[in-house]
């Protein structure tokens, strides 16, 4: 398929997002049928720190979700009809941030520098030759003088800040307009409920949460053409780009995993409890035993074996990014067989509990078959244990690829992930000055994405715990 | 019993000793306001036990929990009012006076003694604390008083169960501890929510022995909450009881009982189960009791009161009398215009009575039922927990025969057995022919529709996740019982018409219904394909009086309309007296006595069936039996008495029963009985 002289190029974990993209909207659909899994979303709906950390989440989905669209340009070739494409392959994020990608410079430079962050021969045009800091290729060209800089920061700075009141107004406007058509109420008093956030869904907090991401978005589109708003890494990427291409490798990390935790854990966990006796022995043997095996060793000794798969069959892998990819892919397969036996434990608990439950024996009592009593009476009785699990673990998965790729045995080095960030970064915390822009960034964003979904997952455990009901 | 005897004739001149003035308790809610407790005033006198009596939900343990003012946090506040103990009043308090009150001179008992109790500490030590709180003693002087208490709340070798911990005691045991914890304080005032409900009959009688004994011992006052008429008719000196949040009707215990005034209390009392009412349908309080959040403009009973006119509807009735006796109905005043009122014949449904046939359908042979007690890393079989130890009944096509027992006497274990819900040990069901423990997993599923079972918990007994309609077709699908889905859909309208809920309840979940209603869907699922004989395992005991008497007149009625057979499984036995045609009493694992209702109540000839009847409370003081006392508690099903089972706890105990269980004596030809009081010969 071709669009615009791109053709469509999905990496395997692409395909594995689009899948989870395809089961979440087909769970939408299906709970907005099913009171018993409405209500509890609409209770997370109403509490206003949740739908602002789902705002923020929305935000790095929406990133996340275009750095999963690949492409491969097309190029031409001089005399000759045949379509060839790039071996690059990009995303679409790429190609929005086309300006970050290719603005590198020659190595470090600090946030907002004009100048380099290492001394330099330069020749000067006079023929003198001179050690210093040499100006940056592309960050703050348009500057004649250093001292320019700040006026036109906060010039920037106070246009994007007039152009994001401008757009919140305009949202108020709309948004009190419609609601107070919808529930009849007079233009004003809806805009008074709103402002006293007495609104049904919190929609004061909805729009702070949004103002601030339009204001900080608008800020950084103003002014990362200009400087390196976050800094330059050793090679003279820009490191809000790194940041913002880290985003991809987080969430999938975060939830591909899942992908591959829920078959072993549900049929196993549920299985083990229902059935009882030599099943449950078998069943409990098996995740003992793989609890028992230290999960990193683990993980470092499967990570290595598909490092050696990869170098010995490096014809089926075109590109850079597939190979990461496969690892990554890898990564997240290891991270699921090892991570299913908290689950697994917790599922098979709750259908020991559930199956002396008289609705249980009253099933049995008509004779109904065991294959229909696990997927009608088990499985949506367990369904809340499963999603607060998988949500709360979310956060954990984040944090264990940055981990991991710090001590080695994480995502391939080529690909851009915090873990990766925060590993080039250590060799620089020794440096006078110190270097600390990476570190920072990395944090910074993975920080948010964490603090987001545990907030979102409090709310979720909380509207789903059915002791709370 | 004891607590009948009347104490000293000294009421009217008693002093009060807590006065409770127009209480109110409300939460804040999602959904409003909730008045739980809706300004309530009484009082109790030194000595007297003054009993607060209602169905659940109508916010008699919340006025418990306001005067030790331990009311839910957040949510709940105590708004107005007073709670005067003497001359102080508890309202105006602060939290640290209130501490030393608690405890000190107004103590609590609560309903579940196992979830009171903390099972890490032992026994000793947790009433210990309660009496260094308390009282001014070192701990040596304190572990003497400990050792003390637990002889008076009649625990047997009290200085060795001072280092057990909860676990090594039984329910009768536990809440004795309970009542141990609440004197540790020497209270002038015991409040006691619901303190026997959990209890079977015999270790109720003795708890509520206990109490009374206790009471005039120390002359402390009692504040009885309880659901439980008879429990009431034992135990109290004057009663009030409340609906919706308010008091309705107070008076003492004679006049009470003899003549109820308020509507609500006259039902209550019509719709209690008893041998004189068999042959017709209970009363019925129609509708449940209103949402405490509204706001009423009218009386709260209104739309459930036979008398109710149109004042009712419009204003709220007055408090009508003083402290000690009145009454909240407009019937009762003067300044309202009576209208000239018809009442509404009662209607006899149950005259029509089908005669019920005498085709045996169910016959259970010998079956036994244990469970392997394993040890150790080899999960190596150490013995078995004898739950069902070689039963044998039989019910006849349309009958109802009851099995009556205390809780662990392994009557609900019969019911799974027969249901192959359960593996049985050994024995023979057979039901038409069929010996169903013989059968293979498939025979068995097509007979699944022939036998039904009903629940205890309706709360438990539906999935949550499904909606009406689905849990009644579970059935239908999965026994292949109705051919088309249009078919399945006109039987579910006829199924939910027949236990009398609307037909768009179908399209609802069972979280919107109340608990009676809940039970009528699980009815209708267990009807939906056409069984001959439903289990019904204890189908009421979690339902208020009221709701009981709907669905014991539901199930005597589809008795009639489709000849059905039930096996009631309970441990209330107006029930037994009111519903089944024969009974059967079990005692652990075993079936002491077998007959005829009429035969087994009148003339009751195992001694345990006699303790049990006599354990029962009842309302009219000419119709209770003379108490039988029995000690100690049920024995472990895993390590039964050798002999008799019943001989360590039986009064007519002789030599011969220590070392030999005894054969079935047939009384007459439908009444048998083992006890070695009956001799074949």
């Amino acid at each position: 398929m071709q669009i615009l002289g791109y053709q469509l190029a999905p990496l395997w974990t692409d395909w594995l997002v689009y899948l989870l993209v395809a089961a979440g909207v087909g769970f939408y659909l299906y709970a907005r049928r099913h009171e018993h899994l409405a209500r509890p979303w609409r209770q997370v709906a109403r509490r206003p720190l949740a739908v602002s950390a789902a705002m923020v989440l929305l935000v790095y989905i929406v990133i996340g979700l275009a750095d999963s669209i690949h492409l491969q340009e097309q190029r031409d070739i001089a005399n000759s009809d045949a379509i060839v494409f790039s071996s690059e392959k990009i995303s679409v994020l790429d190609i929005v941030l086309t300006t970050l990608r290719v603005q590198e410079e020659k190595t470090y430079s600090a946030p907002f520098a004009i100048r380099s962050y290492a001394k330099e021969t330069v020749e000067l045009p006079d023929g003198n030759i001179v050690r210093e800091f040499p100006r940056l290729v592309y960050g703050g060209t348009h500057l004649d003088f250093a001292s320019d800089r700040s006026a036109d920061i906060t010039a920037k700075t106070l246009r994007a800040l007039i152009e994001s009141m401008l757009i919140f107004v305009l949202v108020i406007i709309m948004l009190s307009y419609f609601s107070a058509k919808n529930n009849s109420h007079a233009f004003g008093r809806q805009f008074v409920l709103l402002k006293r956030g007495e609104t049904d869904i919190p929609w004061r907090s909805l729009l702070l949460t949004g103002f601030i991401i339009t204001v900080v978005s608008l800020i950084l589109i103003r002014l990362s053409p200009y400087y390196h708003v976050l800094g330059t890494d050793k090679v003279g990427t820009d490191v809000l780009y790194l940041s913002l291409k880290s985003i991809r490798t987080g969430l999938v990390i975060g939830s591909l995993t899942t992908l591959f935790v829920l078959p072993f854990a549900l049929s196993l966990g549920i299985m083990a409890g229902y059935f009882r006796g030599r099943v449950d022995d078998l069943i409990q043997y098996i995740y003992t035993t793989l609890s028992s095996i230290p999960g990193v060793l683990l993980i470092a000794a499967s990570v290595l074996m598909i490092d050696v798969y990869i170098q010995n069959n490096a014809d089926q892998f075109a590109t850079i990014a597939d190979r990461a990819d496969a690892r990554l892919l890898f990564l997240c397969l290891i991270l699921g067989i090892t991570g299913w036996v908290g689950l697994c434990r917790l599922l098979r608990g709750e259908a020991l509990k559930l199956r002396e439950i008289d609705y249980i024996q009253a099933s049995q009592a008509f004779g109904v078959s065991h294959a229909r009593i696990l997927s009608r009476h088990i499985l949506p009785n367990v369904m809340h244990i499963v999603l607060i699990t998988l949500v709360l673990d979310f956060s954990g998965l984040v944090l264990a690829e940055a981990v991991l790729s710090y001590i080695g045995v994480g995502v391939d080095p080529s690909m851009i992930s915090w873990g990766n960030m925060i590993n080039g970064a250590r060799l620089e915390m020794a440096r006078e000055p110190v270097v600390w822009w990476s570190l920072v960034a990395a944090f910074i964003f993975m920080f948010l994405l964490v603090l987001c979904a545990n907030l979102f997952s409090d709310a979720v455990r909380d509207a789903f715990d059915p002791r709370a009901c | 019993m004891d607590a009948n005897v009347k104490k000293p004739e000294i009421g009217q001149q008693q002093d009060v000793l807590l006065r409770v003035n127009n209480l109110k308790t409300q939460f804040h809610t999602g959904r409003g306001i909730l008045r739980a407790v809706d300004g309530i005033s009484f009082e109790v006198r030194k000595g007297e036990t003054f009993a607060l009596l209602g169905e659940s939900g109508c916010g008699k343990s919340m006025t418990a929990l306001s005067i030790m003012r331990l009311v839910p946090q957040p949510a709940g506040h105590i708004v107005d009012g007073s709670v005067l103990m003497g001359d102080t009043d508890l309202l105006q308090l602060s939290e640290m006076d209130m501490r030393a009150m608690r405890g000190g001179r107004i103590a609590m008992i609560f309903q579940e003694p196992q979830s009171s109790l903390n099972p890490v500490l032992t026994i000793g030590e947790q009433i210990i604390e309660s009496v260094l709180c308390h009282l001014p003693l070192k701990r040596a002087q304190a572990k003497v008083r400990v050792v003390e208490l637990l002889d008076a709340v009649g625990i047997p070798d009290p200085t060795r169960r001072y280092k057990e911990y909860p676990h090594q005691l039984s329910g009768g045991m536990k809440q004795r501890v309970m009542i141990a914890i609440a004197l540790a304080g020497e209270p002038e005032l015991l409040i006691a929510d619901e303190p026997t409900t959990a209890l079977d009959v015999t270790i109720q009688a003795q708890v509520l022995e206990l109490l009374a004994d206790l009471q005039r011992q120390t002359n402390m006052a009692m504040l009885f909450i309880t659901h439980d008429l008879g429990v009431v008719s034992n135990i109290a000196d004057r009663i009030a009881v409340m609906y919706a949040g308010q008091i309705v009707e107070q008076a003492g215990r004679d006049k009470f009982f003899s003549e109820p005034r308020h509507p609500y209390t006259c039902k209550l009392f019509e719709s209690l189960p008893r041998a004189n009412k068999r042959e017709e349908s209970l009363a019925v309080i129609e509708g449940s009791v209103p949402s405490l959040l509204t706001e009423f403009s009218g009386c709260r009973f209104a739309d459930r009161c036979d008398y109710a006119w149109d004042v009712c509807r419009q204003s709220v009735p007055r408090w009508l009398g003083d402290d000690e006796t009145g009454v909240r109905c407009h019937r009762f005043d003067e300044a309202v215009d009576q209208p000239v009122h018809e009442l509404i014949e009662k209607v006899d449904l149950a005259k029509t009575q089908a005669a019920p046939g005498s085709d045996i359908i169910l016959s259970v042979d010998k079956l036994k039922v244990h469970f392997p007690i394993q040890k150790g890393l080899l999960k190596r079989t150490v013995g078995y927990v004898k739950a069902v130890d070689g039963v044998s009944l039989h019910i006849a096509e349309g009958h109802t025969l009851a099995l009556v027992g205390e809780s662990g006497c392994g009557k609900t274990t019969v019911g799974k057995g027969i249901l192959q819900l359960l593996k049985p040990t050994s024995g023979k069901v057979e039901f038409n022919g069929h010996n169903l423990i013989a059968l293979d997993r498939k025979t068995m599923r097509g007979l699944r529709s022939d036998i039904q079972i009903i629940f205890q918990d309706p709360y438990s007994s539906m999935n949550p996740r499904m909606m009406v309609k689905d849990i009644i077709a579970e059935g239908m699908i999965a026994q292949n019982t109705v051919a088309t889905r249009g078919e399945r859909d006109r039987r579910i309208d006829e199924l939910l018409e027949q236990v009398g809920l609307p037909v768009e309840s179908k399209q609802r979940y069972p979280h919107e219904f109340s608990g009676g209603q809940r039970q009528r869907i699980c009815i209708a699922r267990a009807l939906a394909v056409n069984p001959k004989l439903i289990i019904c395992d204890e189908p009421t005991s979690a339902l208020d009086v009221s709701v009981q008497a709907q669905i014991l007149n539901l199930l005597k009625e589809l008795q009639q309309r489709h000849g059905l057979a039930y096996l009631f499984i309970t441990h209330n036995l107006s029930v037994v007296e009111y519903l089944a045609h024969d009974v059967a009493v079990m005692y652990l694992g075993r079936i002491v006595e077998h007959g005829p209702v009429k035969t087994v109540f009148a003339k009751p000839a195992h001694p345990y069936t006699e303790a049990l009847l006599s354990a029962a409370p009842t309302l009219d003081d000419e119709t209770q039996r003379e108490m039988i006392r029995l000690e100690g508690d049920l024995p472990s099903p895993a390590a039964p008495p050798i002999g008799c089972h019943f001989n360590p706890r039986c009064p007519k105990v002789m030599d011969e029963c220590r070392s030999l269980y005894p054969e079935k004596v047939d009384l007459d030809n439908e009444h048998n009985v083992r006890c070695h009081l009956y001799k074949t010969s």
